[in-house]
């Protein structure tokens, strides 16, 4: 069982001629958790949806073994879950619990097995209990988990979130931190939220203008400020890398390939900020 | 907005004989109530007098008390009475003096009998919506054959209509706190601009919402998790409803 993603080249261009992507190239392993970062317009939210083919563009992608594009979209959407940036459009039916059923269901599961599913999605995110409540109830903190349940439930190889972050409380960031990282899956992490990447993820990738421009473990491209500034970023002041107590799952640490920066390490933009 | 929209959902006892009914039972049971009021001849107060028992005894059943009742009946029925508060004013016959006014003795019976069937159907429905969650009510038209494309546009209606309040809620407090009061009609082209950015973010929510159903396997149709059951209680429930009203009905049309 394959859950990588080959991504060779990958083009994409909106109607109204803006590029999303421009050439990317990226090979996810087996497990790994990667961090997608870039600026706004950078191409994440683009390459993510070519994932589960909502997008398609030139070049090749295969994503947990399929290949995109001329396969089964079926059988891709259960293999990729992903969980958008806002829950208010992940949840879509009256109640939780049929959210929840929303994808098991679509897969053609029986009734009791969708129920089962439904359970421990719900409890995966600590949401046990508020199966028959109306998303319109819940706060954003739940929702986001809830809009990761309806995901869970499909058993998806590979989880690709949306700035999963973006606009929670620290407490509520914190909760969500915790689940993500009991879930034992391949994991790409599209965010703005670098010290939330540097918690969870071994490995990142610097996406801007379309394409991939650093790829390399996650503390180092963290500490790299110039290349972090080149391209819109940067941690948040007062922050410490070195203090950041990242505890991978089921106690092994995922190696990462050692830094990569795209263009041979001559990139223009860093080159001026460097200076 | 957002005061009435929170003023709805099920309120009563949610363990009592009539929320635990099957939801098309319900649903049968409240639309031949407010389909015996509305059809009976004008003063045939006997059946209306039925149809309000009913009502009352469903009511007292459910627990949802006369307070609940009158607060939500309140948003929809001045508007039901509204159209029939003119009748006394324009139909022909005898008079009576009402103070200053005269108003003629037909157009108010008339009109009393139009208002009971106006305060049947808006209890009916009040108590429906009080005594069954709105996804239920749902998942009974859905099962009772109603179009599929009106229950789901129904179903997103519900589960938007939250969202899109507090938007507008939000763009209301943010025009408000740079002192927007409108006072004069050019000032009020603000407002559609603001209706306008509403539609065209819920225009681009939807496009969103369709990509994350289509993520999660969309293929055309609405799966459904719950399975609803027809039991002894609710033949019960429909049988005693038309045992009760069917005769009162019938006799009503033929003393008319």
């Amino acid at each position: 069982m394959s859950c990588a993603i080959h991504a060779r080249g990958l083009r994409f261009r909106y109607p109204n001629g803006v590029v999303g992507l421009d050439g990317v190239d990226l090979h996810v392993r087996h497990g790994e958790r990667v961090a997608v970062l870039g600026p706004n317009g950078a191409g994440k939210t683009t390459l993510m949806l070519q994932l589960n083919g909502l997008l398609r563009g030139e070049g090749e992608l295969e994503v947990a073994g399929l290949p995109v594009g001329n396969g089964d979209l079926r059988e891709l959407r259960a293999a990729v879950g992903l969980v958008f940036q806002d829950p208010d459009d992940q949840l879509f039916m009256p109640t939780v619990a049929e959210d929840v059923a929303f994808g098991p269901l679509n897969l053609g599961l029986d009734r009791d097995a969708v129920r089962e599913r439904v359970d421990r999605a719900l409890a995966a995110v600590r949401m046990a209990g508020i199966a028959d409540r109306a998303p319109h109830q819940l706060s954003l903190g739940q929702r986001r988990r809830v809009a990761i349940a309806t995901v869970l439930a499909m058993r998806p190889r590979l989880l690709v979130l949306d700035e999963p972050s973006a606009n929670l409380d620290p407490r509520a960031r914190r909760e969500l931190l915790e689940i993500l990282d009991a879930i034992d899956r391949t994991m790409l992490v599209v965010t703005h939220d670098l010290p939330f990447a540097a918690q969870l993820c071994d490995r990142a990738v610097l996406l801007s203008g379309g394409s991939v421009v650093a790829d390399g473990p996650c503390r180092e491209i963290l500490a790299d400020e110039p290349l972090l500034a080149a391209h819109d970023l940067e941690l948040p002041a007062g922050f410490d890398l070195a203090r950041v107590s990242y505890a991978p799952a089921h106690g092994r640490r995922r190696d990462a390939p050692p830094l990569r920066l795209h263009g041979g390490g001559h990139d223009p933009q860093v080159a001026e900020v460097r200076r | 907005m957002s005061a009435h929209l929170h003023r709805t959902g099920v309120a009563g006892d949610p363990a009592s004989a009539i929320h635990r009914l099957d939801p098309r039972a319900k649903l049968a049971g409240f639309a031949g109530i407010t389909a015996v009021a509305v059809s009976t001849p004008l003063r045939a107060w006997p059946a209306f007098g039925a149809c309000a028992l009913a009502l009352g005894a469903i009511a007292a059943v459910a627990r949802v008390g006369p307070g609940t009742v009158w607060l939500r009946s309140r948003v929809i029925l001045p508007l039901v009475v509204l159209v029939a508060a003119f009748l006394p004013f324009v139909r022909g016959g005898p008079a009576i003096d009402v103070g200053p006014l005269s108003v003629s003795e037909a157009g108010v019976a008339t009109f009393a009998s139009v208002a009971a069937k106006a305060l049947i159907g808006t209890v009916s429905a009040v108590l429906l919506a009080a005594t069954t969650s709105f996804p239920d009510v749902l998942h009974a038209l859905e099962r009772m054959r109603a179009p599929r494309l009106l229950v789901v546009i129904a179903a997103f209606m519900y589960r938007y209509v939250f969202v899109i309040a507090d938007e507008a809620r939000r763009m209301r407090a943010a025009l408000a706190a740079r002192a927007y009061r409108p006072r004069h009609l050019g000032q009020v082209a603000t407002l559609g601009r603001m209706v306008t950015a509403l539609f065209l973010r819920s225009y681009e929510r939807g496009e969103r919402v369709y990509l994350a159903m289509l993520a999660r396997g969309y293929a055309g149709t609405m799966p459904r998790l719950g399975v609803l059951a027809f039991g002894r209680a609710d033949v019960a429930f429909v049988a005693a409803l038309v045992v009760v009203l069917v005769p009162i009905r019938v006799v009503a049309e033929l003393a008319a």
